[in-house]
């Protein structure tokens, strides 16, 4: 009776597998057709006829400096226009690091926690080099955060900066050494007080009930350091969260807890 | 009915690429039995998305959206900043579902010890059958 049921579902799977192959390929070629033959229809590359490029996109380039205070039009969209869009987005990334710490965490299939295998091995030539390397890593990921609202750059890949050398000396020099300034309770005060800065910061719109396009922020000279209203804190909120995400994913796969 | 392709298909390159990226992706995605396989062509599909708007947002001999003389008033022409900020977007989102995703699949490799999907459903079923006859 085992042997014919087994028998029977291996001719199964077999079939399946054939069936799932030709479909798959079929479905492939259907897709790549279709959207290859829409591209030979879109207006050619570069032109202004796009569909994208309407009345919206005009009205950040030409009065986005002057609304926002941002030199950088991107950044001036991104966190004072769709501010909300940049809000959903640090909770994206707050929320997959929560999901990941429930599924890798506190249960009897996580990894338990490794040793440090870097900090037993005296590796000098890496340690000096890395005195003089993650200052300077870490001194340009600061630079490009509170740039972000006159230079390319801004929260996200500010953050990201900061997050790599935070691995690069958690890698070198251990692990204990960061958790020493970077304890886990750290990393949630500091996630959760930017989350709920950002919060604050973006809905006195709601509060005040106007229009939020009339800020009661004024966005000061546009081109100095200070100036922009709320982009620069918004940057510096989501450069901690995101600094703190991408060294706590890096934690969590590598020794399961952070 | 023949399906006719338009005139723009050498023009739009940039695009045409992009949709190629997807496809590859889209096949690894379905061909591969291994997970960490279907997690990287997953991640393709994401890289030709980007290219595909950041190609849509392009103007051709427009700048980059910087402004770099506040004082005066602006004279240069921008590219669409849209699509930028949609990358961006679309950037997070991807590494977060990344994460997720690496974490499920380790959490599969502790519980099967194998990444492989097809071993993984002979694994259930001959759990399934062992249940079923004691």
């Amino acid at each position: 009776m085992i042997h014919k049921t087994n028998r029977l579902s291996a001719a199964y799977r077999k079939l399946f597998r054939k069936t799932y192959l030709a479909l798959s390929i079929v479905l492939c070629l259907v897709i790549s057709v279709i959207l290859l033959w829409t591209v030979s229809y879109l207006p050619p590359y570069g032109s202004t006829d796009t569909p994208t490029y309407n009345d919206v996109s005009g009205r950040y380039v030409n009065s986005g400096m002057t609304e926002t205070g941002a030199t950088n039009i991107v950044a001036g969209m991104i966190l004072d226009y769709r501010a909300f869009d940049t809000l959903g987005e640090s909770f994206v990334l707050f929320t997959a690091l929560c999901s990941c710490l429930i599924i890798m965490y506190g249960s009897e299939f996580a990894i338990p926690p490794r040793p440090d295998k870097y900090l037993t091995e005296k590796d000098n030539i890496l340690k000096y080099t890395m005195f003089v390397v993650i200052p300077m890593i870490m001194l340009f990921g600061i630079y490009i955060l509170l740039n972000g609202h006159l230079s390319p750059g801004g929260g996200f890949s500010g953050g990201a900066i900061l997050g790599a050398g935070l691995v690069l000396m958690s890698l070198t020099f251990g692990h204990d050494v960061v958790a020493k300034f970077l304890t886990p309770k750290r990393i949630r005060v500091i996630s959760c007080c930017a989350l709920g800065f950002y919060c604050l910061a973006k809905s006195y719109s709601f509060f005040t009930g106007a229009n939020h396009l009339h800020s009661i922020i004024s966005p000061g000279t546009p081109g100095n350091i200070i100036s922009a209203g709320l982009i620069l804190p918004l940057d510096i909120a989501v450069g901690c969260i995101v600094a703190c995400t991408m060294y706590s994913f890096y934690c969590l796969f590598e020794r399961g807890d952070i | 009915m023949a399906l006719r392709f338009g005139e723009n298909l050498a023009i739009n390159y940039e695009e045409a690429v992009a949709i190629i990226l997807f496809a590859i992706g889209f096949c690894m995605l379905l061909f591969h039995n291994n997970l960490l396989r279907k997690i990287i062509g997953l991640n393709i599909m994401d890289t030709g998305v980007y290219l595909f708007l950041a190609s849509m947002g392009y103007i051709e001999g427009h700048k980059a959206p910087i402004i770099t003389d506040p004082g005066t008033t602006i004279t240069e022409t921008f590219i669409n900043p849209i699509p930028s900020g949609l990358v961006l977007t679309g950037i997070v989102v991807s590494v977060s579902v990344t994460a997720l995703m690496l974490a499920l699949a380790v959490r599969l490799y502790k519980r099967y010890h194998t990444l492989d999907l097809d071993e993984i459903y002979e694994i259930i079923e001959e759990d399934e059958e062992n249940d079923i006859h004691n």
